[in-house]
Parts: C-alpha cells; structure tokens; sequence
C-alpha cells in the first residue's frame, strides 16, 4: 500500500531561520501522526507547506503515490487534504454555513449546505447550527465550525494544528472520540501539538521536530514522555522548584463584590466576584478564554476604574479608583497577555521598555531620563533573566516570544512589588524558557509577594499555584487547594457545571 | 410643475451622482480596499462623458467611454495600493489630484460649451399616469440604471457566493487567502468596477445635469460619496437614503434661499452636509450593527504569505 503522504527532504528558509530543514515524513492511510515539537520548531511552517499554504523551497511531496507538482489550497481541496488552523481562519460577520460555502465547490446552494452541516454535525457529535453567526460562537463552537467544514469534504488527509490548545479537558476527550472515528474510516491524520500527554493518548506515529530537523521518530504509546521530551528539547525536561508556601496574616490583594457591565453584547460583566490573595502564594485563575479574564485583569491593573473604590484593596488600602500608575505605586506589579502592544512597545529598544515601568527606581530625574541607569537596568535583566537579544538596544519587536516574555516577567519582578498579576505567563514561549518564568513566578512569591496567575494552560497552573479559582461566564468559582483538586474537577467548573468533586467525571484524557 | 413635484425630482436627480459613486465606492470598501480617489474618478469620467459627445459620437457611447475612463483611472490607484502596497490613503488623495488635473487638460478644448443634453425617458402610458407619471417616470435613464445598479449590488454582495467572497475578503484577505482565494486579482476587478461607477456619476453630472464641461464640476461631490459610505455604515440602502437625504436638502435649501429666508445662505448651504451626517449617525450608531458592517481589514495593504 501506498502511503497517504509521503514528504522528501522539504526545505523551507527565511531570512536568518531554517524554518524547516530537509525534513521527511510519511503517514499511512487511517494512520494518526503527531508532529511534536516546541514552538518555533517549525511545525505549523511544515504543515502550511503540505496545505500548499506556503511554498517550500526544496523538496518532494508524494500523495497516494502521486508527486504533486504545482502546489496550492485548491490542489489540496483537490487532492482531499484539509486543514484545521491553530488561529481559525473563519470569517466573523458571516454565518456557519455561508464560512462552509466558501470552501466547497458546486452551486451556491446555502439551504441544501445547512442539510448538509446539520447531518455531518450529527454523524460525528459536533453539534453546531448553521445559521448562526460565527461572531457569537465561542471557540469551541468555532472548532467545531472548522473541523465539520473540512468533513464534509470527505477528506484524505486531515490536518490539525494544535487544536486543542483553547479546550477544556472535557471537550478535548470529545475531540479524540471524533478524530479516532475518522481514522476508523481510513482517513489519515496529522496532529501537531507540544502536549505529550494528547500525544500519548491519541497517535499511533510520531515525528518529532527540533530547529527546523527531525530529531526522531517514536510510537508514542509506546515510548514514555520523558523520551519524547527529550527528543523535543534534546535535554530533558527543566522542574520548577517548590518552596513551602507561608503565607501572610492579611491578605496583600483582596476583591469584594466586583461587578461591571458587559461594555458591549459581546463583553462579559463580572458578576459579584471576591476573592483574597495573600503573600507567600500563587493563585491561579483557569478558564476558557471569554469568560471575564480580560475585564477582571483590566479592573485589577487599573486600566479600567471601578465604581467604588472599595472593591479592590491593596495592603488594605482601597484602590479601586485608582489608575494604573497609582496603583503601581503601592506596589503592584503587572505582566499582560499582549506582550507586544501592552507589554512592550514593539519598535523600542529594550532599554527604553525597561523604563516603562522601571523609571520609579531613579532613572528619571526632573523629567529627564538618566540614560545610563536605564540602559544598566535593561542590562541587568537580560542577565539576570536569561534574555537572549542583541544587547539592550535590541528592540522589542526582534526577540522571539520567550525571551521578550522573560524579559517584560523581569522587568515586573525587579519592581520588587507586593503583588504581581501576570495573565498567561508562558503562551507561546518554548518550554525552556517556560519553565523559566514559571520558576521566578514562585520564587517571587516564595519572598513574600503575593501572586496571581491568569492562564489557560491547565497544567501551568497545576504546576505552580497554591490554590485555584476557575471563571465561568463572569462568576468566579469558590477557591480550592491544588492538592485537593484534580484537572477533571476544575475542567467541569470551567464549562460551567458546579459539579461537587464527588461527582465522577467522564471521559477525560487518559494519561 | 407645482412645488412638490419639483422638489421631489429634483431630489432623486440631485441624489443620483452620489448614488452611483457611492455605491461604486461601498463594493470596494467592502473588499477592505479604501479608494480615497472618486472626486479624480469622476471628474475624468465628466470630462470624457463631454468630449466623446463634443466630437459627434452618440450619448450612449460618451456614457460607455466615461466608465472606462473611471476605471482606468482607478487602475493608476489599483497598481499603487494593490500591487506596490503603497499606503492606501496616500494613493487615493494621489488619485483625486491626478484625476483634477487630468481632467482639466482633456477638458481644455470644449470647456463650458454646452451639449446636448440626455432627455428624460419617455415611457408608454406610464409617463402619463396624472400626478404618479410625473414624479416617477419622468427620468433620463441614467437615473433608472442608477436603482437598477442597487438592486444588482444588493443582489450581489448579500445573496451571491461571488459578493459573499468579495466581504469575506474586506474582513480577513489572509483567511481568504488561506482556503485558496485571489485576493489581490478581486480587488483589482472590485476596484475597477469602483471606478467605472465614479466615471458613471461623474458623466452624470456633465451629461445630464448640467450638459457641458467645468473645470472640477463635481464639486466635492466624490468626497461626500465617500462620507456617505462611512456614514451609511457600508449598508447599499443607507447609501441610497443618505444619498436622498443629501439631496433632498441641497434642493430644499435652494428653494429656501430663492424663497428669501431670512438665514445667512452659508447657513443654508451647510443644512444638507449637517442633516446627512447627523440623521446616518443617529441610525447608524449600534455598535454590533457596524461591527458586523465595517470591512475590517479596510485600507490595510495585503500581501499574501510565501
């Protein structure tokens, strides 16, 4: 039997980066391959160049025994080889199924196309209604949208990139139910992600990438998780390092009763939220990305004032209607989401960005900048943070994700503040680096500060946190201990269901 | 004629220039392409609508000649800002200078001399239906083609696989890109066909409405399509109420000053530009309805991934 696809030597260069080199692959048909590897080892360039996305520069790529010669999206949509996107590629101000209508070929038909979505939805429990507008879907219900627009191409070869990165556990079990059924019926998949453990529990074959190389290839269930990584990041796997949490007698940052009003119809309002932090631990906030987290990290930095001040205190005092400089002051310290934008501005160099927040520590002296403290600071970051850049007139725009995310945690950490929030502190940033902020996020609140993590990513949070609060559609769940809760408990808070813990979950990720 | 008649064709009259180049101007937006040229568009499609008739050819000729001279003149917009990526807005103010200029010099031998005029169309028994005959069968054809085009590009942008692709395109080109569309080879068609609508209501205005050639005749009337554009919230039936607003207003205000109103005419003048804009605002305003309306990726240059 021919092999479903089969890539020789594909090469793929940009400017400075090998994005893939000499890379082979070959996948069987109703076989599932994973292509591990961390970010920025060039997964998602090989599977654009396999959807004919993007052109590789050297290379051979051979479908069902056929070399395909001149590449594009529609030679794929030919050849049946779809593609579901880690950043979905449908269109907002339009319907599901007019998104669908777009990639299918035939008449322009959008009532028989709904028959269509409905049946398909229905054959493979991806329940979605076709008139709705994909504006209002969650990402979940967007997943879906995308993964039923490719099945009803009936497709060869299906690929998905990271698809379960914005999932809770529950809907990602629902997920491999539907893939291992489309590879029962001799469909091929490739499955990109960085997560052993989905790996593990979904793929017969894996290829494993490192720079832009194959390191390897492995049967996953077969191998154990500490091969692969090892294959991954050609070391092993980095620990974080626990501290026994003491924490303070008063809480350092406490929220009473917030509320605020969706700002449109497609904001959350955050309904009569509380909760303490003290100093000495790290909280963590999981959640399905939507639920609330950027209005509650807006309102806690400042960015966005509460009605009454007393709502948010900070060592006691009530800051509410603070703004963010204000609040710096007494000691608050903030990394958000948006490194490039929020975090750091992108065209200025290191230096200058290390002065947005740093100037309080004398770098600023009757309005004039001391450019020579600030650049030592800058320096100082780099070094002591691991920043690998071109000196600190690099600018911001230039460092990958990791180091750019180390050094804006540095920055913050360096303020020595009483409170640090940090919203998803490692998205997007390689494991090493990950491991890296995850592991001064703990010792920052090891030294007594008081530390609340806002994050997507599951296993982060179990990593490094104390306790956790779960935020579903603008409430906030009751905290509870890490060592008291499982991923399935706070995956079920996260979709909404205030299931007690003795309650039996089913259908999880076997691990 | 009694009052009501007069001001109500002059109103739909008045109105349609505006109609075709704003209609014209909304397909292109809608691709996320922002065409900041109609007032040069139209004033080359004024200047050749005249010259083509100065020479002897027939209207309906000097008409067909207008819009190709639109279009063309939009191509000089299409290289720049679709395939040199220059900055959108610069290309199009680019355009509008070029297009004056041009215009004035193929204008230099015929300017101000009238022509033959395109007559209202005659139609069997319905012209002569009392009262209802006069005020709406009582029109040159261009006025028919201008609400026959908006029915088309109703028809076309909400209910054809063709007008779906041109929107999902103004909202994301590098997803349209990606499920394997040609952005660029469709807004450079969409664009062109902007342009032919802009030579359209340019040829109007010279051929219908005042028959003869003016240097820069159109008088900022490119400039309010565009307004209108916005302001209608890229919906065709806003652009066409809003374009009957505009000129409901310029005629009533005329009517005003002739009448002796004992207002400044400056006043008088800026009524119709002060109505438009606060009457499209106010229903205009829900902040769902222009999300899902506005082309997001308008005037962001597009280049597709390698």
């Amino acid at each position: 039997m021919n092999p479903r696809l089969e890539l020789r030597d594909i090469s793929k260069r940009y400017p400075g980066v090998v994005a893939n080199d000499q890379v082979s692959l070959s996948v069987m048909p109703g076989e599932i391959h994973a292509v591990l590897g961390e970010n920025g080892a060039g997964k998602s360039t090989l599977m654009k160049i396999i959807y004919g996305a993007i052109g590789a520069d050297e290379g051979e790529m051979v479908f069902d025994g056929t070399p395909i010669a001149a590449h594009g999206p529609a030679v794929s949509r030919a050849l049946g080889i779809e593609m579901v996107y880690q950043h979905f590629a449908l269109f907002e101000s339009v319907s599901v199924v007019e998104n669908i209508a777009l990639c299918v070929s035939g008449p322009f038909d959008l009532a028989g196309l709904s028959v269509q979505v409905r049946d398909v939805s229905e054959k493979y429990g991806l329940p979605i209604d076709p008139h709705r507008l994909v504006h209002d879907l969650s990402v979940g219900e967007r997943q879906r949208v995308e993964i039923v627009r490719c099945l009803l191409q009936d497709p060869k070869l299906l690929i998905l990139d990271e698809p379960t990165s914005v999932l809770t556990p529950q809907a990602v079990a629902k997920l491999f139910e539907t893939l291992r059924q489309l590879a029962s019926e001799g469909c091929s998949l490739l499955y990109i992600s960085h997560k052993l453990d989905e790996v593990q529990a979904l793929c017969d074959t894996a290829t494993v990438l490192r720079n832009g190389r194959v390191t390897g290839t492995a049967e996953p269930k077969k191998s154990t998780p500490t091969k692969l990584a090892r294959m991954m990041v050609g070391a092993d796997l980095p620990e974080t390092h626990h501290g026994k949490a003491i924490t303070s007698g008063k809480p350092k940052l406490s929220v009473k009763g917030l509320m605020t009003s969706a700002d449109d119809q497609f904001g959350i309002g955050l309904k009569n939220i509380s909760f303490d932090v003290f100093g000495g631990e790290i909280v963590g906030i999981a959640g399905v990305s939507g639920n609330g987290q950027a209005e509650l990290v807006s309102c806690l930095s400042g960015e966005t004032p509460t009605k009454t001040a007393h709502v948010i205190t900070l060592d006691g005092a009530d800051v509410g209607q603070m703004d963010a400089g204000h609040r710096r002051r007494l000691g608050l310290a903030f990394v958000p989401e948006e490194r490039l934008g929020r975090g750091a501005v992108p065209p200025h160099h290191l230096s200058d960005n290390a002065m947005l927040t740093g100037h309080r520590l004398g770098m600023v002296k009757n309005g004039m900048i001391n450019r020579g403290a600030a650049n030592a600071y800058a320096s100082d970051i780099m070094q002591k943070y691991n920043v690998k850049a071109n000196g600190h007139e690099a600018v911001a725009s230039s460092l990958s994700g990791g180091n750019l995310q180390k050094f804006i945690v540095g920055r913050e950490i360096e303020l020595a503040p009483h409170v640090l929030i940090v919203s998803q502190p490692t998205w997007g940033v390689d494991v090493g680096a990950a491991a890296f902020v995850r592991q001064a996020l703990i010792d920052l609140s090891r030294s007594g500060a008081a530390v609340l993590v806002v994050s997507e990513e599951l296993d982060e949070l179990f990593e490094i946190c104390d306790r956790l609060l779960v935020i579903c559609q603008g409430e906030i769940s009751p905290s509870v201990d890490r060592a008291d809760t499982d991923v399935e408990e706070i995956g079920l808070l996260m979709t909404g269901l205030n299931t007690p813990s003795s309650v039996a979950p089913s259908g999880g990720i076997s691990r | 004629m009694d009052l009501f008649t007069a001001i109500f064709t002059g109103t739909i009259i008045a109105a349609t220039p505006l109609i075709f180049a704003a209609l014209g101007e909304l397909v292109v937006e809608k691709s996320g392409v922002l065409n900041l040229g109609i007032e040069g568009m139209m004033l080359v499609g004024a200047a050749v609508g005249v010259w083509v008739s100065y020479v002897g050819l027939p209207l309906p000729l000097a008409i067909l000649c207008a819009a190709v001279a639109g279009a063309l003149a939009s191509l000089v917009f299409g290289v720049l800002a679709l395939t040199f990526l220059t900055n959108q807005y610069a290309a199009g103010l680019a355009l509008a200078i070029f297009g004056t200029g041009v215009s004035a010099y193929i204008g230099k031998g015929f300017g101000s001399t009238p022509i033959d005029a395109l007559k209202p169309l005659v139609i069997p028994f319905l012209t002569d239906i009392p009262v209802l005959g006069p005020l709406l069968f009582n029109y040159d054809p261009l006025v028919y083609l201008s609400f026959i085009l908006f029915g088309l590009i109703s028809w076309f942008l909400y209910k054809t696989k063709a007008g779906l692709i041109v929107r999902t395109i103004g909202e994301s080109p590098d997803a349209a890109h990606a499920i394997g569309y040609p952005v660029i080879k469709i807004r450079y068609l969409v664009v062109l066909f902007g342009g032919a609508m802009a030579g359209l209501g340019g040829a109007y205005l010279s051929i219908a409405y005042t028959p003869l050639w003016v240097e820069n005749m159109t008088a900022g009337k490119g400039w309010i399509s565009l307004a209108l554009v916005v302001f209608a919230a890229w919906r065709p039936a806003r652009v066409l109420f809003g374009a009957w607003l505009f000129g409901g207003m310029t005629i009533l205000q005329l009517q005003g000053q002739a009448l002796g109103l004992a207002l400044p005419s400056e006043v008088l003048s800026s009524l119709p530009y002060i109505a438009t804009i606060v009457v499209l605002v106010i229903i205009s305003r829900n902040r769902q309805f222009l999300a899902l309306n506005f082309p997001t990726s308008l005037a962001k240059p597009f280049r597709p991934a390698r």
